[in-house]
């Protein structure tokens, strides 16, 4: 060997082996440089690596590799021993390292392998999650899908939208084949296809609601999964393909009173509609939970629907027959309004027209009764008289009655004197009083005033119905009137012991008690008496000609002036008595009061006008001069009297207003006097009055009274009242008019 | 009171049955009116004027009917007077039996006249004793201290 330091291979270098291994060293050393360039360029891309310092260390470990095999491909061929020496440190630093390495691998590996584990859990996690998304995205649709369908559903009223979108929407949400509806006919003993989905008409197919797979589902309110063969799913003409699966669910029928919305009542006398849901057939489609669920959810919302679309179609049936009712009754009431016109027009008109004649025939009556008649004419004139004196008041008391019970009557409030009213009334009544023979007695209390606020025409008429009653149903004996004002503590009503009178500032109250001697009235028909039309039954009464009316119109009268009126007696032929209290108003100042009470007032009352009127009497009776001067006197006229005519004309001066002359002596001597005034005063225009005094009131005399000049004829005997109106008159027109 | 209260009730009773019975009619309620606080005693005077004024004129018819030969219009007269007076105070019967005497007159018959005068001088006695009465009643209830009541 030469001294050329070379290291001979131990084998015998074959060229073409040796070539290849060239070669492959050569490869494997490029290999093992650029691995650690690529992994360094990688981790640097990468952002996270946590085991650089192991990188570094395989890093270096393949690097001295390469290094090796680097410096192996030196040592094929002879090569120095710098070669050899740098060949073994090459190597033995590779080893240093590699072991190394392999040292600290051992701590990584597992740890890398468990990066490994984590990573495919969390693949599993993710694709978990991915798969739950995805179900919570349907059932997120779902919910949406419900909501639009309840929308769609309750946006209408009308049953049978109602039903039809709710098949359409389900439908087109669970994508199904069929969906349909059946209800349950009136006799509720089967189900009647109602309303179907695909099928535009459902032919009128029923099934017997006792059927077992009916049952099913009616006993559950969750939705069942029922077989495609059952009778109610067998919708479609069967087919050669497989039908897809069934669910059908009950959807309640509620009746509108009793439903809570949570709470659905599970009573078995329940109607239940039945909804079934057809799957597409062939599609291999399950029914899944959300789907079921959602189901369960719409048939509520339609059982709900159904029920305020019922509650609907109730309430408008309601408000029909409510406008109906409200259109009847208005026609009713307008009817009515239109009776009660007519009816108050007739009054008026008959009123006018009964009226009118009833006036010309009473007038012309009391006239002809003036006149010269045979006693069989005066009974006839009497007759008529006082027949058409009933048939007025009857038709007064009609008149009046109907429109007290209309309540439109209102009491005539005015001034008027008290006292007076009642002498009226007796002076009325007398007529009748002294033809029976019976004896009318007036008693007015000191303290009753005499001026009072109320319904004068109407009190009159009260008190004379009551007093006319008392006069005709008594065929002898006397009548009394009392009137006195009522203290709080006083009579009261026995018939009504809650009545109450309380004399207020500006009013009194008149307790008027008439007491008869008549007939009397039984004790049991007494609350008869004021019944409208009510007659007493007695025979004793039969021929009284009542109308029924008079006491009804008086009590109606008597509640109008806030009164009671009640009558008593103790029985047939013992007598009775009316009595009554009304509410009057006392004027406020008896000055202010006096002057429309002389306005409205006729000439009754005026007796003011007659004081210090200067009269002179010419009567040769002593006696009925000193009446004549007493009744004058009376009525505060300053009287002179005479005795003769030529004593008239001595006495007669300017100042006598009136001369009163009593010309009843036969002959046509009494007229000298008129004559004697007239030449007297014929040329002045305040000549005295003269006014004759005479018994009889026959064409003779009236034909003389004109002839001479007579102003005026007083019929006698006189009375106060009589004297009073003549004079009143008299001095009023200036002339006589009547008697 | 109660004293009262009774001698009002027979007057008013009495009154009652006077006019019942037809010696009194309303005209003697008029005069019964004019009594007053200024004249109290109107009616009484009245009355009594009546009295006086009739005893005279019975008096005088009867002179006037049993002369010779009978003036039957101063009769007439007399009684148309007697008649006048009885109408203003009221005397009802003697009014009617004056009036009956009248008729007579007009017949002149004297025996009807006769016997008419004997009808109107009882009538007459008769209406002044329960004008006597009355007038007791009166003056009982006012010695009494009571109100005559006031007749209608």
């Amino acid at each position: 060997m030469e001294s050329c330091n070379c290291i001979e291979p131990q084998w015998p270098a074959d060229e073409m082996l040796m070539r290849y291994q060239y070669i492959s060293d050569f490869f494997i050393a490029l290999a093992y440089f650029s691995i650690p360039l690529e992994l360094i360029y990688f981790v640097k891309k990468s952002a996270v690596f946590p085991y650089k310092w192991v990188l570094v260390q395989f890093g270096a470990f393949i690097v001295l590799c390469g290094a090796t095999h680097l410096i192996n491909l030196w040592t094929f061929n002879a090569h120095s021993r710098t070669v050899a020496i740098v060949m073994t440190t090459a190597k033995v630093l590779t080893a240093v390292v590699s072991c190394a390495t392999a040292l600290m691998l051992v701590h990584i590996i597992p740890d890398l392998l468990s990066v490994k584990t984590r990573e495919l859990f969390l693949k599993n996690k993710a694709a978990e999650l991915d798969r739950e998304m995805g179900i919570i995205r349907t059932q997120e649709e779902t919910g949406r899908h419900v909501r639009m369908l309840t929308h769609e559903i309750r946006s209408t009223l009308d049953r049978h939208t109602i039903l039809k979108t709710t098949l359409v929407e389900l439908g087109r949400t669970l994508d199904l084949e069929e969906c349909a509806l059946w209800m349950p006919t009136r006799t509720g003993l089967e189900l009647q296809l109602s309303y179907t989905l695909r099928q535009q008409n459902p032919v009128g197919f029923t099934v017997p609601i006792q059927l077992p797979v009916i049952n099913q589902v009616f006993s559950t309110n969750r939705s069942v999964k029922i077989s495609p063969n059952s009778p109610v799913a067998r919708l479609r003409s069967p087919g050669k393909y497989m039908p897809g699966e069934v669910v059908a669910v009950r959807v309640p029928l509620l009746h509108l009173s009793n439903f809570q919305i949570n709470d659905w009542p599970e009573l078995s006398t329940k109607r239940y509609a039945l909804m079934v849901l057809i799957l597409p057939a062939d599609s291999a489609r399950q029914w899944h939970v959300h789907e079921l669920e959602l189901v369960e959810v719409v048939a509520d919302q339609v059982a709900v629907a159904l029920s305020h679309a019922a509650i609907l179609e109730e309430s408008m049936r309601a408000r029909d027959l409510l406008m109906q009712q409200n259109v009847a009754l208005d026609l009713a009431r307008r009817e009515a309004e239109t009776a009660v016109r007519a009816r108050n027009d007739f009054l008026a008109v008959m009123n006018h027209e009964m009226r009118t004649p009833m006036h010309a025939i009473i007038a012309l009556s009391s006239l002809l009764q003036d006149t010269e008649l045979t006693p069989e004419q005066r009974l006839m004139v009497e007759t008529v008289l006082k027949s058409s004196n009933l048939l007025a008041t009857l038709i007064n008391d009609v008149l009046d009655l109907s429109r007290l019970e209309d309540g439109s009557l209102q009491l005539d409030i005015g001034v008027f004197n008290l006292h007076s009213l009642f002498k009226e009334v007796t002076r009325l009544i007398k007529p009748i009083a002294s033809v029976k023979k019976l004896f009318v007695t007036l008693s007015l209390a000191a303290d009753l005033p005499e001026f009072a606020v109320g319904d004068e025409q109407r009190l009159m008429q009260v008190l004379l119905n009551i007093v006319g009653n008392a006069v005709k149903f008594s065929k002898e004996g006397s009548v009394s009137i009392s009137a006195v004002v009522v203290k709080a503590d006083s009579l009261k009503d026995p018939q009504a012991p809650d009545f109450f009178l309380l004399p207020t500032d500006g009013h009194f109250y008149m307790h008027v008690q008439v007491k008869d001697t008549g007939l009397g009235i039984n004790p049991q028909e007494i609350s008869n008496v004021f019944t409208k039309f009510a007659q007493n039954q007695s025979s004793l009464s039969k021929n009284s000609g009542g109308s029924g009316l008079g006491l009804a119109i008086c009590k109606r009268f008597v509640n109008l002036m806030e009164g009671q009126i009640w009558i008593e007696s103790e029985g047939l032929g013992k007598g009775s008595t009316a009595i009554f209290t009304v509410k009057l108003g006392i004027p406020r100042r008896s000055n202010e009061s006096m002057h429309p009470f002389m306005q409205k007032v006729s000439a009754n009352e005026v007796q003011t006008n007659l004081s210090g009127l200067k009269v002179l009497v010419v009567d040769e009776n002593g006696v009925s001069r000193m009446v004549t001067k007493g009744l004058l006197m009376h009525l505060g006229c300053d009287v002179t009297t005479v005795s003769s005519s030529d004593e008239c004309l001595r006495v007669l001066s300017q100042d006598h207003k009136v001369i009163l002359v009593d010309v009843s002596m036969p002959g046509e001597d009494s007229y000298d006097i008129a004559v004697r005034v007239h030449e007297r005063f014929s040329n002045c225009l305040d000549r005295p009055l003269i006014v004759a005094l005479t018994g009889s009131t026959d064409r003779v005399t009236k034909g003389n009274c004109s002839r001479f000049g007579i102003d005026g004829v007083i019929l006698k005997p006189v009375s106060l009242d009589k004297i009073r109106n003549i004079f009143s008159e008299l001095l009023q027109h200036g002339v006589l008019l009547e008697t | 009171m109660e004293v009262i209260g009774q001698l009002q009730k027979q007057y008013v009773d009495f009154v009652t049955s006077v006019y019942h019975e037809g010696f009194l009619d309303d005209q003697f309620l008029e005069l019964q009116k004019l009594r007053d606080d200024s004249n109290p005693n109107f009616v009484a005077e009245v009355v009594s004027l009546f009295f006086d004024d009739s005893e005279k004129l019975i008096n005088n018819l009867a002179t006037a009917l049993h002369q010779q030969v009978v003036d039957y219009k101063q009769v007439d007269a007399h009684v148309h007077q007697f008649k006048g007076s009885s109408s203003s105070i009221g005397a009802n019967k003697v009014k009617n039996a004056c009036v009956d005497f009248r008729s007579s007159c007009d017949l002149k018959n004297i025996e009807g006249c006769l016997a008419c005068l004997q009808n109107v001088k009882r009538e007459y006695y008769l209406v002044k004793s329960k004008l006597e009465i009355l007038f007791r009643l009166e003056e009982q209830i006012m010695a009494a201290g009571g109100v005559v009541p006031m007749l209608a």
